[in-house]
């Protein structure tokens, strides 16, 4: 249990719940309610029935053997890129949907970086029957159009945020200020680890999903459910906390969190929030952020807009300060060469964020028989665009 | 500020943005507020990513920090204040702010320069109560914490017992600067607080914009915080003394 959340949200000193009283009592709602319901038969029955025939779950542990030839390891694939909508987002949107409309809540409101958690969240709301509302900043709004048109097509509203850089971290201000505004009937269903208590453990939850499948796929396939090493790439971190949830307390299992270098860590474009950031407080959470030395949060730079975030969720700075997590970057260029190998070893077009775990593999020491897990977070078609522009060139 | 609520009711809480419209106008619209009969003065600490506030606080906000504000240089305006002007300031700000300064200095520099209390919405009552609460008592400091219309009841006592100077009566659901008119439910909820008989004065604030929205408020309350209006009628001003007179003029009018 040393990194789990304690009751009060706290992952050792990070996490917390730093939030103005307009928004007390609708976090307390949630963390009043949230165990007893998720913990729940009629939840557990309705989740895991989404989760298989809705979602295609358990996503495929597939065996990359030219990809474990070329690094000589044996590596394996989680393939989270095969969810309905395309990422694992949507295992958590699923769960938190359940939530909401049993706490009986009638609007859903949502922020959104390159459109995947907005399209996950869009796909949840039209299968509900429920009112969804994106905040999504302008400037992403300009360079995310497939998924812009993706999240209306379903029929939700996409809201630009217009106020501060006008990406990521303001539309969560957004999202934030619409539930003060709104706090009987709106449930604000946030996109990853990060955010006030409850919504860090929460979310991990629900993406523990992966993990737990993991575990029983390695032990049909090698006979042993703990890999050597496992890798995943880190914005918020929710696809890395579900990768790595049922192995936190394996301590022999090393836990690699790949961030965006961006153009480089000491270029100033970077996402590497561990690396560049400090410890402050961001989106209601006491973890480590990107700011300037007034406690100005910054903004930050990558290829990937699902990594384009100025901190990591509380258990990701915890499991940085503690040394339980290893944490490696990748910039720009070392993450679309990855793409383009996997592309070629494997016939898989990664997503540009998961891209950025593979690319680690270059950058750790592996032994040929070493097991190695590395969690495909999702697929690379809303980056074909980038892809193009890139590879090409 | 404990005398000025013994003796005055209908107090005239106004806020800023330091270094709004211009770096260097802070000072003078505080005197000038000042020599207008406001009662007391709020000076806004700019964040990049202020959560409580609504799009004008947040707008003036970002070109205080365009214009190149820092908590120092905001100390070294009150600091210049203080000569001359002697009603109660509080600061508003945000946690992390606080933080990265560093708690201890940041509240033993506002001391110094002559700040009575302290408004940060984001600071948790606990987190307040293990690492801030001895070191304000020391300085002799305020910390204010706000009340919403879905703050319970016994939470509010909870919350008076840990404030100091005055309590912050949010008017409604909403962010800084959302107007409309004071609404039935809403005076029932200033009715419920003022029946609680608690130890501190209250102040309302969030959508209290003219002097229709600011005498109502203070009928249930010892006074109410003008923000936002005040703030949009600095935005294209080019005399901030005479904006900020006028605006003065129009509320006690
Ligand atoms: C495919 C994919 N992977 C990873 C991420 C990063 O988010 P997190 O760190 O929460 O997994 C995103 C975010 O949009 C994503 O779409």
């Amino acid at each position: 249990m040393k990194y789990q959340a304690n009751k009060d949200g706290f992952y050792g000193e990070f996490g917390g719940a730093f939030i103005p009283e307009m928004l007390y009592h609708n976090v307390a709602e949630l963390k009043e309610n949230y165990l007893t319901i998720i913990n729940s038969e009629s939840f557990q029955t309705e989740f895991k029935d989404l989760l298989k025939n809705y979602v295609g779950r358990p996503t495929p542990l597939y065996h990359a053997k030219r990809l474990s030839e070329k690094y000589n390891a044996t590596i394996y694939l989680k393939r989270e890129d095969l969810n309905h909508t395309g990422a694992h987002k949507i295992n958590n949107t699923i769960g938190q949907i359940l939530l909401a409309k049993r706490m009986g809540k009638k609007r859903i409101i949502a922020e959104t970086g390159a459109g995947q958690h907005g399209v996950a969240t869009a796909t949840v709301c039209a299968l509900m029957d429920l009112e969804c509302l994106v905040y999504m900043g302008e400037i992403d709004i300009a360079r995310q159009a497939p998924n812009v048109a993706r999240m209306k097509m379903l029929g939700a509203e996409v809201r630009p945020a217009l106020s501060g850089s006008r990406t990521l971290k303001d539309a969560t201000n957004e999202a934030i200020r619409d539930w003060i505004s709104n706090p009987v009937d709106t449930y604000y269903l946030i996109g990853s680890v990060v955010g006030p208590h409850p919504y860090p453990d929460m979310v991990a939850r629900f993406q523990a999903i992966i993990s737990k499948e993991m575990k029983q796929q390695l032990k049909a396939q090698t006979g042993n459910e703990y890999p050597d090493k496992i890798i995943a790439c880190v914005g918020g971190g929710s696809n890395a906390a579900g990768a790595f949830y049922h192995y936190l307390d394996a301590e022999n299992v090393a836990l690699i969190a790949v961030e965006a270098d961006g153009l480089g860590v000491d270029t100033g474009e970077t996402a590497a929030t561990t690396q560049v950031g400090s410890e402050g407080i961001i989106h209601g959470s006491k973890t480590l952020l990107m700011q300037n030395n007034e406690g100005q949060i910054t903004e930050p730079y990558s290829i990937s807009a699902g990594l384009d975030y100025p901190g990591v969720g509380p258990l990701h700075a915890h499991l940085f300060k503690s040394g339980r997590g290893t944490f490696l970057g990748a910039t720009d260029n070392e993450a679309l060469a990855a793409a383009q190998e996997l592309t070629r070893l494997e016939g898989i077009i990664p997503a540009l964020e998961s891209a950025h775990a593979l690319a680690a593999l270059k950058k750790i020491t592996l032994q040929a028989n070493e097991t190695v897990v590395v969690n495909l977070s999702g697929r690379g078609d809303k980056d074909m665009e980038t892809y193009m522009h890139k590879l090409n060139s | 500020m404990k005398q000025l609520f013994n003796t005055k009711k209908n107090i005239l809480n106004i806020y800023l943005t330091a270094g709004y419209p211009k770096l260097e106008d802070t000072v003078k619209i505080v005197k000038t507020l000042a020599s207008n009969g406001v009662d007391m003065i709020e000076i806004g600490m700019p964040f990049s990513d202020p959560l409580a506030d609504g799009p004008t606080i947040q707008n003036s906000s970002t070109v205080a920090i365009n214009n190149g504000i820092t908590i120092r240089k905001i100390f070294e305006q009150i600091a210049q204040i203080r000569q001359t002007v002697k009603i109660p300031i509080v600061m508003m700000g945000y946690y992390n702010q606080v933080l990265q300064y560093g708690a201890n200095a940041f509240f033993e520099r506002a001391k110094v320069v002559g700040v009575n209390g302290f408004i940060i919405p984001d600071l948790p009552l606990q987190i307040f109560q293990e690492k801030h609460q001895k070191q304000l008592e020391q300085l002799d400091l305020t910390m204010t914490f706000l009340i919403t219309p879905q703050t319970s009841d016994a939470r509010i006592k909870q919350i008076d017992a840990l404030s100091t100077g005055f309590l912050y009566v949010v008017s409604s659901f909403a962010t800084t600067g959302s107007k409309s008119a004071l609404k039935q439910e809403q005076i029932k909820y200033f009715e419920r607080i003022k029946a609680l008989d608690l130890k501190n004065a209250t102040l309302i604030g969030f959508g209290i914009s003219n002097k229709a929205t600011f005498d109502t408020a203070c009928a249930y309350a010892n006074g109410a915080i003008i923000g936002s209006a005040f703030i949009k009628a600095l935005e294209n001003t080019n005399d901030v003394k005479e904006t900020t007179a006028r605006f003065v003029k129009g509320i006690r009018a």
